[in-house]
């Protein structure tokens, strides 16, 4: 039985004060797993990202619980939940947010740097991420040279400097057409899903569903289902 | 460096525009702010430039005297009280006064006269050209060889002039360490000649000038000269109440210090936008640290390195020019009062350091206040 990477039970999240109140993410339980490529589907508004936010540590539901390996991760202190999201958290952006003022090799080299390792370190092992993605001649460069494949490759770079167990991405292929798009997604169920790291996708782009280990719809702030992919039925 | 600090300069130098608008408001700034706060020193130090030039370690005068050029004259018997005040190593006259100058092509000149007393010559200046001695010949006057000496027509040893319908004649050239204020040369003769050639009331010695025995000394002297209803100042005393008088009896204070002001708020105008702006458009940027994993403190110091980097950078600059501007200045303009102290480079150091806090503080504010899930969010 594979071992459980995350485990949200019930969190509700709310925005804003009556009587304009929003129930963004209504009462939902579910576990993503190590070895796992869970995809979060579902239309716009279905509170997708607000999900995404509360299982990485980034935003605090507003009840219910998130544990990580059995840890509780909102019952940490902010600065151990920031040390949290450093270590075992790698975030790709749905607009990369790459820094256009530092090198490729630099902006990889931030969760290093986060980590107070050394710079040129630091920037070394970023040159050896950057050859993990096919990029290591594309160190020097400012990001805005390069394509947005390119781009997204950067960010995945950077989300896994730090080597982390739990890796999350926010419409990966929201900016990529089609072919790049399935090229990136199939890199990183390749390359990048070990039996020690989770992979929680959010999306609605239907042309890369083939990947998923697991499905789980959400709509109107639920969980609508959660289905096996087409790579149980390969 | 720390690494994050490294990020912050990267993320500052590497966007030219807006490093190099904020790099120019505060160098203006600080051009600014010197430039004023040098002009008024400079104007300080020339106001009391007589005091600094005859360079007596006590002066006496009248109580009202509110600068060196405004002397109430002091009756004789003052001169021999303070002669016996015990502590007093010894006190001579010294006069000073203005006199209506006719050079030698026609023309009126307006003078400074100081008359050194005839015994001791106290205070006399460096020659340049001449002896001191010759300052007791007949119609004797030393030139002080300043910014203003060209008003006297550049005379030599020789020269001849008309001063109050007496004839003058130049014996000496000489220097002193600060020019004077209003933009007239100065003479010295002696103390008896000035009273000879200029008009005087009935009293004749503009200011006593005393050495004690010892600087423990000048305690009683001041006791004892006070008993007897005038005043008496050591040399920076006097010089702190001439500037005292400028800067809040004059206008010329009020002004200086607006001007600094506005210098601070212009500065602080153009930097504070421009680097708020600049932590707009990184808002993102920040924001996506935030939720890889830097702590609040780190993106503060980021801000706080930022804004202190591009106000130390702005400030050295502006300090240059400002030196380099005077430097200039001086060479062209011998009459340019301005002078760059100690003072006026930490008032404007300390206001660049308000310039950086403030900037920051609203740039602190909002990389605080973001959410990493705006990022997110998109």
């Amino acid at each position: 039985m594979a071992q459980a990477a995350i485990q949200a039970q019930a969190i509700n999240k709310w925005f804003g004060e009556e009587p304009t109140r929003t129930h963004a993410v209504k009462d939902v339980s579910f576990e993503a797993n190590f070895g796992e490529m869970l995809y979060v589907v579902g239309p716009s508004g279905s509170g997708k990202t607000t999900m995404l936010s509360m299982i990485s540590g980034i935003l605090r539901p507003s009840s219910g619980t998130v544990k990580v390996e059995d840890a509780d991760i909102w019952s940490l202190s902010s600065d151990a939940l920031a040390e949290f999201r450093l270590k075992r958290i790698g975030f790709v952006f749905q607009d990369y947010h790459l820094f256009p003022r530092l090198t490729t090799a630099e902006n990889v080299a931030i969760p290093l740097i986060l980590q107070h390792r050394e710079w040129n370190a630091a920037v070394q092992e970023a040159e050896h991420n950057l050859e993990i993605v096919g990029l290591k001649d594309r160190a020097q460069l400012p990001p805005v040279k390069l394509s947005g494949g390119e781009q997204q490759r950067v960010a995945i770079a950077r989300a896994i400097a730090s080597r982390p167990d739990i890796l999350i991405f926010d419409e990966p292929t929201a900016s990529l057409d089609g072919d790049t798009g399935r090229n990136i997604v199939h890199f990183v169920r390749e390359q990048l899903l070990t039996d020690k790291r989770c992979i929680v996708i959010v999306t609605h782009d239907a042309r890369i569903y083939e990947f998923a280990d697991r499905i789980m719809r959400m709509e109107d702030g639920r969980v609508t289902g959660v289905d096996r992919s087409q790579l149980d039925a390969q | 460096m720390p690494g994050i600090l490294q990020i912050a300069y990267k993320l500052l130098i590497n966007d030219r525009a807006k490093f190099a608008a904020l790099l120019v408001g505060i160098t203006f700034a600080v051009f600014l702010m010197i430039e004023m706060t040098s002009l008024f020193a400079g104007i300080l130090s020339r106001s009391s430039s007589t005091v600094i030039n005859i360079g007596a370690s006590v002066w006496v005068m009248d109580p009202a005297v509110q600068t060196v050029a405004n002397t109430i004259p002091l009756p004789d018997y003052v001169l021999d009280e303070v002669r016996s005040v015990p502590g007093v190593k010894y006190a001579v006259p010294l006069y000073s006064g203005a006199a209506l100058l006719k050079l030698r092509d026609g023309t009126y000149q307006a003078a400074n006269v100081i008359g050194l007393d005839d015994t001791s010559l106290f205070g006399w200046p460096q020659m340049l050209a001449g002896n001191i001695e010759d300052i007791f010949a007949e119609n004797a006057f030393i030139a002080i060889k300043d910014s203003e000496f060209y008003k006297l027509e550049n005379p030599t040893i020789g020269t001849e002039f008309e001063l109050n319908d007496h004839r003058g004649v130049i014996v000496g050239i000489a220097r002193v360490a600060s020019s004077a204020l209003f933009g007239v040369p100065t003479l010295y003769t002696t103390y008896n000649r000035c009273l000879q050639y200029i008009p005087n009331t009935r009293f004749t010695i503009s200011y006593l000038l005393v050495e004690p025995k010892s600087p423990a000394d000048v305690a009683t002297i001041k006791a004892r000269v006070a008993a007897r209803g005038y005043l008496a100042l050591t040399k920076d005393e006097f010089v702190q109440k001439i500037s005292d008088f400028y800067m809040y009896h004059t206008g010329i204070g009020t002004n200086m210090m607006l001007m600094t002001l506005i210098s601070f708020i212009v500065g602080l105008s153009i930097s504070g936008q421009t680097f708020y702006t600049f932590i707009l458009e990184n808002i993102d940027k920040f924001g996506a640290l935030k939720a890889i994993g830097a702590k609040g403190r780190e993106l503060v110091s980021m801000i706080l390195f930022q804004a202190t980097f591009v106000a130390l950078t702005g400030y050295g600059i502006g300090v240059g020019l400002c030196a380099g501007l005077i430097w200039l200045a001086r060479t062209h303009l011998p009459d340019y009062a301005a002078m760059i102290t100690f003072g006026n480079l930490t008032t404007a150091f300390v206001m660049v350091v308000i310039i950086a806090a403030v900037s920051s503080y609203f740039g602190v504010r909002k990389v605080l206040r973001i959410e990493p899930f705006d990022i997110f969010r998109g």
